[in-house]
């Protein structure tokens, strides 16, 4: 066990755990933030996804050792965010979710996507999603919704 | 649950009467009793449970409304909500649907148990939410009355509001503890569908926003004071038994707490319960277990193929015949087809991996699970605690999909869980399924081949048709076979074959059940996907070799009691004028299915990209009877015909070697994802004031046929091996 200074959503957290546990596990377990899924467990689905540095990032696979002082932001603070609020309107808009559990890493996929590409083509979409798995297949929803967020934030 | 088990059920009756009370929490509860007659005691017996409320009226004006469904993504949690809140007139901005425990009252009022299965929560629940709102209504309306000193039919209500004629209104929430000591009054009419205000409106689904800021609970979100977390080593043959395992070495990791052999349904494997799910991840990996497999059959997807090839060129046990099966002989062999498919086993592979949490005390458990088959699971870990139902008070909790895979006849999860949960008494455990154990665990849906013999006539049109289907049966063994078993032929395995609207003058069907070492289960739609797939691509084949256009083909060949998939395939037909204006090099696809007795048709646009189907496009005309929410019923389409594209996957097949499931999660077992899906899917619904027909199933069966419809117009070839690893 080690003790790990983590800055999650802007507050800095402290955490004991074993130094290969995955952020995931530190997020849902240790900081009882579950709005972060496990899915696979080996970023296939992307429903662990949250922004790490900015970046989107498959957190089941990141180790706690090397989060380091990267900021992270996980779902639970997604509204903070200008971007963030709108997408998730958007989605509450074009009713995407079904079951929900893939969203937080849809979500935070979109939100990624939308901050580097404001207008995303169909093909943009496929690339930055292209990883995020949905059993439900809201598929058509997510592309729906995002094109919407992208005209309300430009 | 199958088609066929949910028209045996129909001949249930039974007797409802509500209850209505006020309680220590305010306001005004109503209950309503179900009372079985002794013929619906075929499925397990129940015990009494303390009855729960479907509608609470709140002091604070909240109109709490219990689901007595699992909520995995369907969206009932909203639509019967609907029902209840119009005929209620109750403020939908008040409304709080809540998914009910497991509870007798709570029971399917058709199927006798507590379930979701067969596409039937809205179309079976319908009369009864309906009933539930008018009833409430009517003893608020009373009350206001009473209060008033007028004739209640001198009242209206709008928004959780009564009025009187003389500019008097009452909140509900005012009303409500004077109603609950009125009686509950029977015979009270619904609605006229003008004055629905929900029901048949598009309305938004009540959990979008909890499920879009990472507040939704699921069951994996559990988190309980004290809580430990167990994962199961599972033998890597079905049924194998453990030999040896490395206790030292998994306990050697601070915070495991216990590690133990446990007997599962079928063999034994090994529980890690750790303080958390790193924690007995890491020991599990490193028990190195060692097994007993000799005693139990190791199959293998090749020659189980080939076993079932065989077993194919021979009649099986009989499901339909009709006509002269002899009648193929007088025809030319130039104006025969016979055809050979194969379907691989499938997984489900929900996002949320199964799970279930128990805390056992001794003389009572407390189980949180997002169940799809509450009754039967809550028997189970009442069984296996040795308590009685009633002392298990069972938490439905919000799933995260299922698509017939959180609905076990053998309770298998429920059973490990409730096993750990015994030795540690006093202590909740959650028991998670990596997404390992969730690939390689088994339930499948069943492989298959189907043999099938079509001799044409001479106007085209197939005059005879000789079916044959291997399989192992679903239901076999369980405690739906009475219901879904006859003559030898489990009729999941032939639903949407058997039972076809194709009027074929002579028709036959038969079906071989092997008994494999490979536990099997419903996959959304259960046994459509395959028998679908069959069917349409056939019929399509023979459109083809008579120059028929798909449509007019298939309007022509269906019979004339076949309403539904008439009206969609018209419906169809007027949404597709984008038919004519498809890119070269692009090609459509036409298919439609019936089941669950909605009707659906598919139109699919469809090119070659990459050596893989790109579909551009997809059309849908689907007839469930009256649309509740028609919002729902567009996602519901659009989704299941991306549920249904896993069979058409390259790697959309679970396979066998030598006993051993060769993939281990999504990496090799990989389902559609975004650019594998319709870029568009536009949904039209057939207009109708019929009873409602589900909606979650029927999608899953009439995409695929559709899309390889359009490949083989692209290529010239058929294709009748599934996954498509090669086009």
């Amino acid at each position: 066990m080690q003790t790990f200074k983590l800055i999650v959503n802007g507050e800095q957290r402290e955490v004991s755990a074993d130094p290969s546990t995955p952020l995931l596990w530190v997020l849902r377990e240790d900081l009882k933030m579950t709005g972060t899924k496990y899915g696979c467990g080996i970023a296939s689905c992307g429903a662990c996804t949250v922004h790490l540095g900015g970046v989107p990032t498959r957190s089941c696979v990141v180790p706690v050792l090397l989060v380091g002082s990267r900021p992270i932001i996980t779902i639970e603070a997604i509204s903070n965010d200008p971007v963030g609020r709108v997408v998730q309107d958007a989605w509450v808009s074009e009713d995407v979710v079904q079951c929900g559990y893939c969203q937080s890493g849809q979500i935070m996929s979109a939100v990624a996507l939308l901050k580097a590409m404001p207008k995303p083509t169909d093909k943009d979409i496929e690339d930055s999603m292209g990883g995020n798995l949905c059993r439900c297949g809201t598929y058509v929803r997510i592309r729906q919704a995002i094109k919407t967020a992208a005209r309300q934030l430009g | 649950m199958t088609t066929a088990m949910s028209s045996s059920l129909r001949s249930i009756t039974r007797r409802t009467f509500l209850r209505v009370s006020s309680a220590a929490a305010g306001g005004l509860f109503v209950s309503l009793h179900l009372d079985w007659p002794a013929s619906a005691q075929q499925t397990p017996k129940l015990q009494a449970y303390p009855p729960d409320a479907f509608v609470h009226v709140r002091p604070d004006g909240k109109i709490v409304i219990q689901v007595n469904r699992l909520e995995f993504g369907q969206g009932v949690q909203t639509a019967l909500p609907m029902l209840l809140a119009d005929e209620m007139d109750a403020d939908w901005s008040q409304v709080v649907a809540e998914l009910a425990p497991a509870a007798d009252v709570y029971r399917d009022p058709l199927y006798g148990i507590q379930l979701v299965g067969g596409s039937g929560s809205v179309a079976h629940s319908f009369h009864q939410y309906r009933q539930l709102g008018a009833q409430t209504r009517a003893m608020l309306v009373a009350a206001a009355a009473a209060q008033w000193k007028i004739e209640p039919s001198q009242c209206h209500t709008q928004a959780s509001v009564v009025y009187g004629p003389s500019g008097q209104s009452a909140k509900y929430a005012e009303l409500a503890a004077a109603a609950a000591h009125l009686p509950v009054p029977e015979n009270i009419p619904f609605k006229n569908d003008s004055d629905l205000r929900l029901a048949g409106k598009k309305v938004r689904r009540l959990d979008s926003r909890a499920k879009c800021d990472g507040s939704q609970k699921f069951g994996l979100d559990l988190d309980l004071p004290g809580m430990k977390v167990a994962l199961v080593a599972h033998p890597p043959v079905f049924g194998a038994k453990v030999k040896s395992f490395d206790e030292k070495a998994a306990r050697a990791i601070p915070g495991v707490q216990d590690v133990f052999e446990i007997p599962l349904v079928k063999g034994t494997g090994v529980a890690v319960v750790a303080d958390r799910f790193w924690t007995a991840k890491q020991a599990c990996d490193r028990l190195r277990a060692e097994w007993d497999a000799t005693s139990v059959e190791h199959p293998d997807t090749a020659q189980l193929f080939a076993k079932y090839r065989e077993l194919a060129g021979t009649t099986g046990n009989v499901a339909v015949s009709r006509g002269d099966m002899n009648a193929i002989h007088s025809i030319p062999d130039a104006n025969r087809v016979v055809a050979e498919y194969e379907f691989p086993y499938l997984a489900h592979t929900p996002m949320e991996p199964l799970n279930t949490t128990i805390r056992f005390d001794g003389d009572g458990a407390e189980v949180w699970a997002g169940s799809q088959l509450q009754t039967v699971d809550r028997i189970a870990v009442a069984e296996t605690l040795g308590l009685k139902p009633e002392q298990v008070t069972f938490h439905t909790e919000m799933a995260g999909g299922g698509f017939g895979r959180r609905a076990t006849p053998d309770s298998h999860v429920q059973r490990e869980a409730a096993t750990i949960a015994k030795r540690l008494r006093g202590t909740p455990v959650k028991l998670v399924w990596t997404r390992e154990d969730d690939v390689q665990g088994g339930y499948y849906r069943p492989m298959h081949v189907h043999r099938v013999e079509i001799g044409i006539g001479a106007d085209g049109m197939p005059a005879t048709w000789r079916h044959v289907v291997v399989g192992q049966s679903i239901l076999a063994g369980t405690f739906f076979a009475a219901m879904g078993v006859q003559n030898g032929v489990d009729s999941t395995a032939v639903e949407g074959t058997a039972d076809t609207h194709y009027a074929i003058p002579n028709f036959h069907v038969s079906a071989h059940h092997p008994a494999i070492n490979v536990p099997v289960l419903w996959w959304r739609s259960v046994g459509h996907t395959h028998n679908a797939f069959v069917v349409e691509t056939l019929i399509d084949e023979l459109a083809t070799r008579a120059k028929a256009d798909p449509i007019a083909y298939r309007l022509k060949l269906l019979s004339p009691g076949a309403k539904k998939l008439r009206a969609c395939l018209a419906l169809l037909q007027e949404n597709t004028a984008w038919h004519n204006s498809v890119p070269r090099n692009h090609a459509v696809g036409v298919a439609c299915h019936e089941s669950f007795e909605t009707g659906l048709a598919c139109a699919v646009e469809v090119s070659i990209e990459n050596k893989r189907p790109r579909i551009h496009r997809a059309t849908i005309a689907v007839d469930p009877g009256f649309a509740v929410n028609p919002l729902t019923i567009e996602s519901q389409m659009q989704g299941g015909v991306s549920f249904g594209i896993t069979q058409l996957m390259p790697k959309g097949a679970i396979t066998l070697k030598d006993g051993r499931v060769e993939q281990r999660n999504w990496d090799g077992y990989t389902p559609p994802y975004i650019k594998d899906a319709p870029v568009t899917v536009d949904v039209h619904i057939v207009p109708s004031a019929e009873k409602p027909s589900g909606c979650g199933e029927p999608p899953a069966p009439v995409i695929s046929p559709a899309i390889v419809n359009a490949l083989s117009q692209l290529t010239g070839k058929r294709y009748r091996r599934l996954p498509l690893t090669e086009i």
